[in-house]
């Protein structure tokens, strides 16, 4: 299972980067995209929409189930993966790389300091 | 704790996503459950479902039991042929959905994994006549082998001429120099096999068809994926004790002009006063919103006239597919049922089953 040290994680199995201090790039993890199985869809939210933390962003349907992304961050979508439209298993195949599903302009830097490491998010996948 | 196959260490050692299902740590998927879907209708599969049961009938009135417990007529059978049956309930519903074999001086029941217990206790309590009943489920090993490809690869591992087994037919052969029982059944809608032996042998079937590049193995997943296109039923899923066989559509294995069995009585009656609502197929219009197990299907109106019981993507046909129960005026090809997905009614259309229709199963 696959946990980059560099990335900071959720509860939910998000995975958070953060470029230039104000964008977060997210996308679900690898112990995500295996609970999923094949991804088979993305519904990806419209760029400029307004999201709170907690809301949910996406949504990927898998071959066993289908699973909401919820927002790590508040704030504006800037951006979609659109590969994912032609390609949805790019989050099966690279989950922190090309199957990266959004980037969304924080409103609240303070909801950066919420996230878990990659050790403390190690442990929390092991207790599942 | 869960049981285990006795392929479970090969399951590990192929790198399978182990989980648990039925009381079994099973393999739901060795690669993608979508690339074995392809593989299996392209090529050919090997599935572990050494979880499925096993219960032996023998004694003078076996065939008399078996007919009076199962709703297909087993006096139909001659012996080493196989038949598609169900385990009803008084009021015609369904207690297990089962293979019948029947072989030189017994009948087999090959259960659902989920049901072995349920099974064997029910047929107890129902006992009549001289009769011996056995459950040896945990004793013997299951592999099928789906696909095309499947009759050329086992072919290789036997003397026995495996064209001579016609479809839902069964043979004792020597495989790997060892007897086996071989049906020509599956749960894929692709030509194959089902073999059964002890678990060690078993294991060396299992070795010699992952030596033939054709062959690879398949999970719980594609196992799942290929029997919905072909819109056979999961018990569980889209049948139990709380649907009757004709609202299932499985009024072809019941044969109410049988003397007498289980379920008999009523199921004349729902038969004559028609099923209030049907098991139908359908196909998502939009693509992206997969129908689950569960889901509300609605009318145009927006009454609810129906669940959803299974669905998923159809990995041949790529679109959304799902089977389920509407009011029997809705149970019509053609007809445009609501189907709610992730918070919204999309659109779907009733068609006739299989979805997919290109199986190498040999039929005649």
């Amino acid at each position: 299972m696959l946990i980059p040290d560099d990335l900071k994680y959720t509860r939910e199995h998000e995975w958070v980067k953060v470029l230039d201090k104000d964008i977060a790039v997210i996308g679900v993890t690898d112990f995500a995209q295996s609970e999923l199985s094949d991804v088979v869809y993305v519904e990806l939210p419209a760029v400029n929409k307004k999201v709170n933390k907690g809301e949910e962003v996406a949504s990927v349907e898998a071959v066993k189930t289908v699973a909401s992304v919820y927002s790590p961050v508040s704030g504006e979508v800037i951006e979609v993966n659109e590969r994912l439209k032609d390609d949805p298993s790019l989050i099966n195949k690279d989950p922190y790389g090309d199957g990266w599903i959004c980037k969304i302009k924080i409103s609240n830097p303070q909801e950066l300091d919420d996230f878990l490491s990659a050790e403390q998010y190690k442990k929390l996948i092991a207790e599942e | 704790m869960p049981r285990k196959t006795p392929l479970y260490e090969k399951h590990l050692k192929l790198g399978a996503k182990i989980v648990p299902f039925a009381g079994f740590e099973m393999p739901l998927q060795y690669t993608s459950i979508i690339e074995e879907h392809l593989w299996v209708r392209k090529h050919a599969g090997m599935f572990d479902v050494s979880h499925m049961g096993e219960i032996v009938i023998k004694g003078a009135d076996s065939l008399d039991f078996v007919s009076y417990i199962t709703s297909n007529d087993p006096s139909k059978l001659e012996v080493m042929e196989v038949q598609y049956s169900a385990l009803t309930t008084e009021r015609g519903t369904i207690v297990d959905d089962l293979l019948v074999y029947r072989l030189e001086d017994r009948f087999v029941l090959v259960v659902n994994a989920s049901n072995i217990e349920k099974d064997f206790t029910w047929i107890q309590n129902h006992k009549r006549g001289n009769v011996e009943i056995s459950n040896i489920s945990y004793e013997v090993g299951e592999i099928a082998l789906q696909g095309p490809n499947a009759e050329e690869t086992l072919q290789k591992l036997t003397d026995a001429d495996l064209s001579k087994i016609k479809y839902y037919w069964a043979a004792r052969i020597d495989i790997l120099g060892k007897k086996a029982l071989v049906s020509r059944t599956g749960y894929t809608g692709e030509d194959g096999f089902e073999i059964y032996t002890d678990s060690e042998h078993i294991q060396k079937i299992f070795e010699a068809l992952l030596d033939f590049p054709l062959v690879k193995p398949a999970g719980l997943g594609a196992r799942d994926s290929l029997r919905l296109e072909m819109g056979f039923c999961l018990y569980g899923n889209d049948i139990d004790e709380s649907t009757n066989l004709i609202e299932a559509g499985l009024k072809w294995i019941t044969k109410l002009e049988k003397p007498d069995f289980i379920g008999k009585t009523a199921l004349l009656q729902i038969e004559a006063s028609g099923p209030q609502r049907r098991r139908v197929g359908f196909i998502v219009k939009e693509p992206g919103y997969i129908p689950r197990h569960g889901y509300k299907i609605f009318d145009e109106s927006g009454n609810q006239i129906g669940v959803v019981t299974s669905g998923n993507l159809s990995p041949c046909l790529n679109v959304p597919i799902g089977i389920g129960y509407v009011s029997k005026d809705f149970g019509k090809a053609g007809t445009i049922i609501f189907v709610e997905i992730r918070g919204k009614k999309v659109a779907a259309e009733v068609v006739k089953m299989p979805f997919y229709k290109e199986g190498s199963v040999k039929r005649a």
